[in-house]
This record gives C-alpha cells, structure tokens and sequence, in this order.
C-alpha cells in the first residue's frame, strides 16, 4: 500500500463538492487534517486531542486569533472518552453555574454542523429524564423550576404523556414505576466521532499541529512556570500548556509536580444489534443508571453506572452492566429480546461535587480543563469556549469563573451530585 | 471480577461484597493545620496509574474495614492488609516489588506509636 500522501486542506465540503468527486470517482478528497511534525515550540500546547482539547483549540483560532498551537495526543484522535461515550446532549442541571456552561454548548452545538462545515449530525430529538422514586420527582421538579430561572428550556411532564411519546415504555412498575419525567425538547445526540474530527479539521485549516501517537513523559518547569513538555517525539517547548486529558488528568499533573482533587473511574456502555426505529428519545433513568437511545444505524445505546474503584483499564466491572440492562428490561420490556453487539468501558475524572474544574493551577501558565466525570460530551462546545477564554487571557471569564480549583479550598462546591440524586 | 481476600475474616470476597473506600493512608489534619494541609487531606488525590493503596469495607461479610494494595492499571492485587497500619508493611512492599521491580516507595516511614496511627 503506497504511503498516504500529505495531506492539504481543500476548502468547503458542499453539495457541490461532492458533485465535482463525483464526476472523478471520489478521486480528489484529501485527508481532514495534516499529520505534521511537532516543532520545537509553540505558544500553546494542548495535551488531549479528544473533543474537549480540540475545541479548546479551535476556539483559542476562532474567538482570539491564536493559531500557534500543537494539540498532542498519545493515542489517535478522539480515541478517549470522546469515542467511548453515549453521545448524549442536555443542559437540564440544577445549579447556575453548570446550567450556564451546558446550555452555552448547547446552543454551540446547534450550529456546530455549519461552523464547522463539517456534518456533527446533531439530532435534538428531545431527552427526557425518568422519575421513579419520590425523591426523583421532587428533584426534578425542582430542576425544572431552577432550569426556569436559569432559561433553560425544560418541563416537568405526566407519565402518561411520557407513555403517548415512548409506546415501548411500562410506566407500571412494579420495582421502577415511571412517575413524570424532566423533558429537555431540544436535548438528543450528535455523532460524537464526527465531534472531534470536525474540529481537527478546523484547527488543521488554522494552521494548528495535531500530533496523534506522542505520549507525554513529563513536564519541565522552571521557575514555577512551564517550560516545556518531554514527548514520545521530542522535547516541545510552550509558553501555555493546557492539559485537558479526563481519565488522565492525575497522571499529567503528578508530572507537573501538583495533585488534584479527581478520581478515575471505569464507566461502562454496551450497544445492541440494529432494529427499526422505536424510540425516538433520549431516556436517561437515573435511579437503575440506565441511560438509552437509538443510533441512527438503529442500535440501542445504552450507558451504565461506574465501578467504585479507581481504575484505568477502560474496562468496567460485568456486575454494573447486569444491573443496568436488569433494570431497564423492566421499564423497557421488549429490550429483553435484544442481543448486545458489543460493551467497552471508558476512564472517567469524578471530582468531589461532580463539577468540572477549568482552572489555572500551582505552576504558573498550566491550565487544567477535567473532572467532567460522566457527561463530558454534552459539553465540549461550552468547554472548549471557556477554556479558551481562561489560556489567552490568564483569567477565567464568566462560564469557568465558578469552576477553579480554588472551589474545593473555600468549599464553594457545584454540587451536581446532590442535585440528581445519584452517583452520577 | 475484582477478588479481594478479607484480612480480618479470611474469606476471599468478590467485589459486590464489598464497598470501596477510596486512599488509604491519608494523614489527617484538623485544627490547627494550615488551609492547604486541610484542603489537601479532605481533596487531593494521588489517584496514581499503577500501584495504589486503598481502604475497603467488607460491607456484605465482617463488615470490617482493610487495606488493598492494587494496581489500577492491570487490576492485579498485591496483598490485603490490616486497616491499623500508618505505611504498608514491610511484607506488602516485598510482594508489589516481587511484581513491579521499579516501583519505589512515595512515603517516608516515620516512628508511630498505634495511637498515632492515621488509621487506628
């Protein structure tokens, strides 16, 4: 097989591209984004190229200017979280701070497909959050009201209008009777590869390195500032480095000489053979940690609960995916028939208060973006919007203010955790 | 599934038996410490990738609380052990070095009498 040649940015993908391809048997596409050589500096270096790193980095082009850039990845792009997730997408949280950020991505992720020009398939198909416990209909009535206040879109509605919108649902229990439900109408999904690679290829086209299969094995600093990142290609010099690495995050600031509040946790996932569209919703039932939708390609995704050990070996534990699908056979009877195509399991950054942290840190110039935990897809737009923000100017602005670090030494906690009433 | 061999009753338990406790060893500070000591026992984790110490609870057996030493990164098990230890024993460190040859030890023994004990 001839070596693949080097890649150029060729413009517009468009309905007439795809004409021109057509006529010359698909011929002329070139590859996304170009696989350069790191240089010996750059003003900004981002390690983690999954959607949070990305869009950290393509909004650093697109809202400052800042194209001086290398993203490095010790694996290949979007391998981590990003391609491990259940692609859900909502911003129904309880609390200002994570309402502002969510919804902030959100609303990113509505145009995303045209700012990118890079097809992310965002479906809102609507997402509804199942109440099954007395507690779960207070908090999520409680939800609802905040989501008012807050002008997030969202509504407490009746179990039976959830039967008229689900038919597969059995809204009678007897274990897990459905109760009413959070319904977020412009909540649904997005095709969580295409995520990471529309913005490779943004970042590519500004001129950005993305460096894929370049571990990092330490950190140089001096003067309490960073000087430079050792990698499996090399020695890089930055002025900034951003370390936006989830499961990994612990690791990264260990070599950076500081530690953070985070644990990693296995959390699991398991998709189904395809069957014809029946379920047209996002089903999130927090009370069995069973979350459910169906791809396009008619899979029924389904998310479970993480593993209470800390773990790196994106591998859950088989009893949580019992319990899980246990749990979901009774409120989705016809699932039972079901066979499992296939089950993986991705590391997780839990915090404290199960709030993200997008912060500056103890050494001077290195900027941390992780603890998203379990729902770090719904929020790479925000994310990366925010983290921007904090590297070019120094300061967070606004939608990362209330998540530094400093949040866990004067305990202003975001308490998402409280606030669903699970260990989510 | 994650087999943990209870030190207090013997008995070889799975994982949903037992109830994971998070960083062991952890030096407490109350008052009288400084903020970043206090924020530091109460939040910051080593949260390693490899050998980690860790506290669990044989929550469905003895009820008792032990500690592991575990990799997170293949989860092989290096020893359980008594929960009343301020360091992993001698024995505990011999059997992760059996393993792990380059592995070093991040902590500093220092005398203690049981009392002192973060764990007792």
């Amino acid at each position: 097989m001839p070596a693949p040649k080097p890649s150029t940015f060729t413009g517009r993908y468009s309905v007439f591209a795809i004409a021109r391809e057509a006529m010359r048997l698909h011929t002329g596409w070139k590859r996304a984004w170009a696989s350069p050589e790191p240089r010996k500096k750059y003003q900004i270096v981002i390690v983690g190229a999954g959607g949070h790193g990305l869009a950290t980095a393509y909004y650093l082009g697109r809202n400052f200017g800042i194209t001086d850039i290398a993203v490095i990845e010790k694996g290949w792009l979007g391998g981590g979280n990003t391609g491990r997730n259940t692609t859900i997408i909502r911003s129904n949280y309880l609390q200002d701070p994570s309402a502002a950020i969510y919804n902030k991505a959100l609303q990113l992720y509505e145009n995303l497909s045209q700012d990118l020009n890079y097809n992310i398939m965002f479906s809102p198909r609507g997402l509804l959050m199942l109440a099954q416990t007395e507690h779960e209909v207070r908090g999520y009535k409680r939800t609802a009201y905040a989501n008012q206040l807050q002008g997030v879109a969202t509504e407490w509605i009746s179990p039976k209008r959830i039967k008229d919108m689900l038919p597969i649902i059995n809204i009678e229990g007897p274990r897990y009777p459905v109760l009413g439900g959070l319904y977020q109408e412009r909540g649904g999904t997005a095709r969580h590869d295409a995520v990471a690679w529309g913005y490779a290829r943004a970042c590519s086209a500004m001129g950005m390195h993305i460096i894929q299969n370049c571990e990092v094995t330490g950190i140089e600093t001096a003067n309490g500032q960073v000087a430079a990142v050792n990698t499996a290609r090399g020695r890089i010099e930055c002025d900034k480095l951003a370390l936006v690495v989830a499961g990994h995050s612990s690791v990264l600031a260990e070599m950076a000489g500081f530690r953070l509040p985070i644990e990693s946790l296995a959390l699991q996932a398991l998709v189904s053979e395809p069957i014809k569209p029946c379920c047209d919703l996002v089903i999130m039932a927090n009370t069995v940690h069973g979350y459910l939708s169906q791809s396009d390609k008619g899979e029924m995704v389904i998310g479970g609960g993480t593993d209470g050990f800390n773990n790196y070996t994106q591998r859950g534990s088989w009893h949580h995916v019992e319990e899980t699908v246990r749990a979901l056979v009774e409120t989705f009877p016809m699932l039972s028939r079901l066979k499992m195509l296939r089950q993986w399991g991705g590391i997780v950054d839990m915090t404290g208060d199960r709030s993200p942290i997008l912060s500056a840190t103890p050494v001077g110039n290195i900027f941390v973006n992780c603890g998203w935990g379990t729902g770090g897809f719904k929020a790479i737009p925000g994310s990366g919007w925010a983290m921007a923000e904090l590297i070019a100017k120094g300061q967070p602005g606004p939608l990362a203010a209330e998540f530094g670090l400093n949040r866990f030494a004067e305990g202003r906690f975001i308490d998402e955790s409280v606030a669903a009433g699970v260990a989510h | 599934m994650l087999t943990l061999t209870c030190p207090c009753c013997g008995v070889a338990a799975e994982e949903t038996e037992l109830h994971a406790g998070g960083e062991a060893h952890l030096k407490r500070f109350g008052p009288g410490s400084s903020d970043a000591e206090f924020e530091g026992y109460l939040f910051a984790r080593k949260n390693p990738r490899g050998v980690h110490f860790e506290r669990w609870r044989h929550a469905y057996g003895c009820g008792k609380w032990f500690l592991a030493a575990r990799c997170t990164a293949t989860l092989q098990v290096f020893a359980t052990y008594s929960a009343q230890t301020p360091y992993p024993p001698a024995e505990v460190v011999a059997a992760i070095r059996a393993a792990r040859p380059d592995w070093q030890p991040d902590w500093t023994e220092t005398p203690t009498t049981p009392a002192e004990s973060p764990n007792a």
